[in-house]
């Protein structure tokens, strides 16, 4: 493994200690003006998003291996330490939180309390970035349980008619899964122990602990239920619509962008590094998993009249699609997947916050009882078929290249999987287009048609999403250069260790990586 | 001594050996903490009959505050002590000072200061005047100290008594409410059924090996093997049972919910801990140490005893309306958990076991402050209902109150989860893999009746209620409270909406009878501000802060624990 040290500036911990003394700060607020309050919200969150850019600037592009790497120890008696580091995979997950939260901070305030609601989206913040960045098993586990109290409170204490409801429910649920990441994660720290002596839970060395092949998937499965929940992968899904409806919508954008990439990047940090060969003994199964939520998925987006819970649905497949790509095991179909959790999160940022915004002039999300807002508000109108049409995969907006990415290197290694799910991107442009014409198109009813248009603030806040959106729809070369190294080494290692190589064709179709690296110092 | 003088000389020393009474040589030390408290005791009563009644409290509460904090420097001097010159024996080997007795010692000095200052404002609120509650309750730590310490079952039953009979008089403390009475007798009787099938265990155990003695004992056992073994385990098999009542494991946890509830609420708390971390310590240095050679029989008895507590702790719990009913059934379930820590049979299981104990202490003290607090005039409001809006009229108590709660919970970031984390570390160690998926599956069911507490605490009762939801006429009136603006409309026109909203109402536990009684609820209704004691507050911060600290910032407290283990364990 190569680990290159950046000595001068530990950039990963500020990106996780900054939001999280802005919560501290914000919530030590009292008496202060909301509007004061909310603005030092989104100045913390700014300035983690240019500590994120900066640190994904002076990332060795070539390499696949972590960088940034800094380990202290923590509580040297139970062998915890603070081990942070990024790859090429887990940069783009920072960033994405990085570029989210501000967003969400700005375009769906919260209409009561605004300090305890900052508070919680910095701590919530601070806990996403701690997850993908920890390469200490312990550490990951108590940043991806952490992220449950604030997303909790912004769900119970923000959200709509039945939040009580739909938060105990996501607490609960991950909660149950988390159980089994525990002791997956203790037993194979003691397996590891066992042969070597050493009681540690840093990623990089549990690696190399050689699992028998059933202990390999005892672990495998524990390790996956957490994450299956988070993602949510079908079957587990059914906490993700309530939460999600139920959600503020800050929260439904934070719980769908962020907090599910949480699952799916578990599955590719940890299943795959450390259970290479019970990742590939029970791929057909995840994968089944992967296309029964796809289909599964657009099946029922289709017969929602509610366009949050149709975006929710809409969500189950696209993670579906995640499952598809990483399983796939093969360079292009991890590259899809990783970029698709990087797409999806922009595509699903920009659903909930228009809904949001629907929300706030109409009293409602219901598709039926929108019809013809095209009229009235024709930026509002404009925004949403962006983001809609990169949610169908439309080619030139992003969606259509992680997609592609995804059910190319599937149909290499998998291809009636492939070939079924591709039916889940007809039904994705059939839910969609069918949604957008009830809401949007036709005669306006005579409420409807004073509905105010986007404002200049909202215009500025949806702006860097479609920005976003059309160009890694365009020009996702600069991404795919630097998330390929990192997965070219994951590739490298499930094929080692399973002695299973990967068709041809699938390493000469990715472009090849940059040995050079132009932006390091 | 006049036989003794018509010896002759060369005799003298012989015969003053085997007839004068020999009297065994005492470290003080090692047993001035229990000295304290119940001198301390003592010198409380008299002096509480010479102060004005005005005073009375006020007087009784700082001497309590006085004894158990020297208390507690006396453990850090012995701890120094143990520390430098290693754990010694005294009292002719009854009694041990070792880390674990010492740690104990600390854990149950701390907890006293702390129900004192909860006490205090419980005592002015309700208008008793007396130093009685305090005075028992230093009574009771004494026990409870003197078990941490024993190294000899008789010691053991000594202090377990003490801490009992003390026990019993303080739950029926309030004569003014009946349920206390009864809760009293309930728990004396059971009580004392099971001291003596204690007694009857150490009969028996000293018959099968010949003495008390914990250390002989474990060396007994190690140097012989018994070819009829069957006394020493119908022994060993009672004084688990003794100890398995003590500590409130299933199926000896009968009397727990209706002692926890009967009981006034700062007695619960400080019963909580106390009588736990005692009859903890007493169980783990008799299984681990004593009868550490038979781990292999008891074990199984552990891990089945383990396995069901923690289960019917947590489903239990589920199911409560009343918050002391609910905290007993999940001080069941952490009994549980630190059976993993003992059933490991480690060091490491000892260690998880102790800071357990440690952190538990903080967490349920504090959780029974604010209930005491919640409780009002006459302790009598623990409906969970009560607790509906808090964090809008009193956000700083609510907020404490959700901090203890999800750290019992396990939430990452506070000793909660380093408990639980111990424990499954320590199982997993000892090859109780399955015992620990068990332990970490009833968490998550522990999470969900901690979470309804919680939910109701930020449920807003103030917001306009946009008329009853036309899809579920059956939803009570409070539900109308958590609808938010604009909700109606929704939950009108979806199709599984109703089903959602009684899930909710059923959820949100709602007070059915309450709502009848007063359909106001959730409208107009604005509880009064529960005014906040400074004793309480004080010791609720305390228990927050530890909950908080030490979670981010573990390793004072847990290499703590792994030292007293290490002082423990030869």
């Amino acid at each position: 493994m190569v680990v290159n040290q950046l000595p001068h500036f530990p950039f990963l911990t500020v990106l996780v200690l900054l939001p999280a003394g802005g919560a501290l700060a914000v919530a030590l607020m009292v008496n202060v003006r909301r509007q004061v309050t909310e603005a030092v919200g989104i100045a913390v969150a700014l300035a983690t998003l240019g500590f994120a850019i900066a640190t994904t600037v002076l990332m060795h592009t070539g390499d696949g291996g972590y960088q940034f790497v800094s380990k202290h120890v923590w509580a040297a008696s139970i062998g915890v330490s603070w081990f942070v580091g990024v790859d090429g995979i887990s940069i783009f997950l920072v960033l994405l939180a990085a570029v989210l939260f501000p967003i969400a901070l700005a375009g769906a305030r919260s209409r009561t309390d605004a300090r305890p609601f900052t508070a919680w989206m910095l701590l919530l913040e601070a806990a996403c970035i701690g997850s993908f960045i920890s390469l200490d098993l312990i550490l990951f586990f108590l940043f991806f349980e952490l992220t449950l109290v604030p997303a909790y409170f912004i769900i119970a204490n923000w959200g709509f008619a039945r939040r009580a409801y739909a938060a105990v429910k996501f607490f609960v649920y991950t909660f149950l899964g988390s159980a089994f990441l525990l002791v997956g994660i203790v037993v194979l720290a003691f397996v590891h122990q066992h042969q070597t002596g050493v009681l540690t839970f840093s990623l990089p060395t549990l690696e190399h602990t050689r699992l028998a092949s059933s202990t390999g998937i005892l672990l495998f499965l524990a390790f996956t239920a957490a994450f299956a929940v988070k993602a949510p992968l079908f079957p587990f899904h059914t906490w993700s619509p309530d939460a999600y409806t139920e959600a503020p919508a800050g929260g439904s954008v934070i719980l769908s962008a962020v907090l599910a990439k949480l699952g799916t990047y578990g599955i590719i940090r940890f299943d795959l590094n450390l259970f290479p060969q019970a990742s590939r003994t029970l791929a057909p199964l995840l994968l089944t998993l992967a296309v029964i939520g796809i289909l599964y998925g657009a099946l029922v987006a289709c017969a929602q009249n509610d366009l949050k819970r149709l975006v929710a649905y809409s969500s189950l497949a696209q993670i579906g699609f995640i499952a598809l790509g990483t399983f796939a095991l093969s360079t292009e179909g991890l590259v899809g997947g990783v970029l698709l959790m990087v797409n999806h999160g922009l595509i699903t940022a920009g659903f909930f916050l228009l809904i949001g915004w629907i929300y706030e002039r109409r009293g409602g999300w219901q598709v039926a009882e929108l019809g013809g807002l095209q009229t009235p508000a024709p930026i509002m109108a404009a925004a949403f078929t962006v983001v809609m049409l990169a949610s169908i995969g439309l080619p030139g907006l992003n969606g259509f290249v992680s997609e592609f990415l995804v059910l190319a290197g599937t149909f290499l290694v998998h291809r009636w999987w492939a070939v079924a799910a591709t039916i889940g991107v007809v039904g994705a442009a059939l839910y969609l287009l069918w949604a957008y014409q009830q809401a949007f198109h036709g005669k306006p009813s005579p409420s409807v048609a004073q509905t105010r248009d986007l404002g200049w603030s909202e215009r500025i806040v949806i702006a860097p999403l479609l920005v976003l959106i059309v160009l890694l729809g365009v020009y996702p070369k600069p991404v795919i250069d630097r998330i390929t190294p990192s997965v070219n080494r994951l590739v490298d290692r499930v094929e080692q260790v399973t002695h299973v190589r990967q068709p041809a064709v699938a390493t000469h179709a990715t472009p090849p990586a940059r040995a050079t690296n132009t932006n390091a110092p | 001594m006049s036989r003794h003088l018509s010896l002759a000389t060369t005799h003298v020393h012989h015969a003053a050996t085997s007839n004068v009474i020999h009297v065994p040589s005492i470290r003080y030390l090692g047993i001035l903490p229990v000295l304290v408290m119940l001198g301390g005791a003592v010198v409380l009563l008299g002096m509480s009959s010479l102060v004005k009644r005005q005073l009375r409290l006020r007087v009784a509460t700082a001497t309590t505050l006085i004894i158990s904090l020297s208390a507690f420097g006396l453990a850090w001097w012995q701890w120094a002590d143990v520390q430098s010159r290693g754990p010694y024996t005294t009292i002719d080997h009854s009694v041990v000072v070792d880390g674990l007795a010492v740690l104990i010692t600390v854990l149950v000095t701390v907890a006293m200061a702390l129900s004192a200052l909860v006490a205090e404002g419980y005592l002015a609120r309700e208008g008793i005047d007396g130093a009685e509650l305090h005075v028992l309750a230093m009574v009771s730590a004494a026990g409870a100290i003197l078990m941490a310490e024993a190294n000899d079952l008789v010691i053991v039953f000594l202090g377990l008594e003490i801490l009992s009979i003390a026990l019993y008089v303080l739950t029926a403390f309030n004569h003014k409410r009946t349920e206390s009475g009864e809760a009293a007798l309930k728990y004396f009787v059971l009580g004392g059924f099971s001291s003596a099938v204690f007694v009857y265990g150490i009969a028996l155990t000293y018959g099968a090996t010949g003495t008390t003695n914990l250390t002989q004992i474990a060396s007994f056992l190690s140097h012989n093997v018994l070819v009829h073994d069957g006394v020493l385990l119908a022994g060993m098999s009672l004084l688990l049972v003794g100890f398995a009542f003590k500590i409130a494991a299933v199926p000896f946890h009968m009397w727990t919910p209706d002692v926890y509830q009967g009981a006034p609420s700062p007695v619960t708390g400080f019963m909580a801990a106390v009588a736990k971390a005692g009859g903890f310590a007493a169980f783990l240095r008799v299984f681990v140490s004593s009868f550490g050679v038979l781990a292999s029989d008891w074990r199984p008895i552990i891990y089945a005893l383990a396995i069901v507590t923690l289960v019917v702790g947590a489903g239990l719990a589920v199911v409560q309306r009343d918050i002391k009913r609910m905290l007993a059934y999940s001080s069941i379930n952490h009994a549980g958990f630190v059976l993993l820590g003992l059933q490991a049979a480690t060091a490491r299981g000892v260690s998880a076991a102790l800071y357990y104990l440690f952190a538990y202490m903080f967490m349920v003290i504090g959780s029974f402050a604010v209930v005491t607090v919640m409780g009002r005039m006459g302790d009598g409001d623990h409906d969970i209902s009560s607790y509906r809006g808090l964090a809008k009229r009193q956000p700083l108590l609510a907020l404490a109150f959700a901090v203890l709660l999800l750290a019992q919970a396990g939430v990452p970031f506070t000793t909660g989860f380093l408990t639980k984390f111990q424990v499954v570390i320590a199982s997993v160690d000892g090859h109780s893999v399955p015992l620990a998926v068990v332990a970490m599956v009833s968490a998550a069911v522990a999470a969900f009746f901690y979470l309804r507490v919680t939910v109701l605490m930020y449920a807003t009762s103030d917001e306009p209620a946009v008329g009853a939801p036309d899809a579920a006429p059956t939803v009570t009136p409070a539900l109308v409270g958590a609808s938010h603006g604009g909700g109606t409309t929704w939950s009108g026109t979806d199709a599984a909406g109703e089903t959602r909203t009684r899930l909710n109402a059923a959820l949100l536990m709602e007070d059915d009878a309450s709502a009848e009684l007063t359909p106001e609820v959730g409208q107009t209704e604005e509880p009064t501000r529960i005014p906040v004691p400074l004793g309480a507050a004080v010791a609720i911060g305390i228990c927050v802060a530890v909950t908080v600290v030490f979670g981010i910032i573990p390793a004072p407290l847990v290499d703590f624990a792994h030292r007293a283990t290490l002082l423990f364990l030869p």
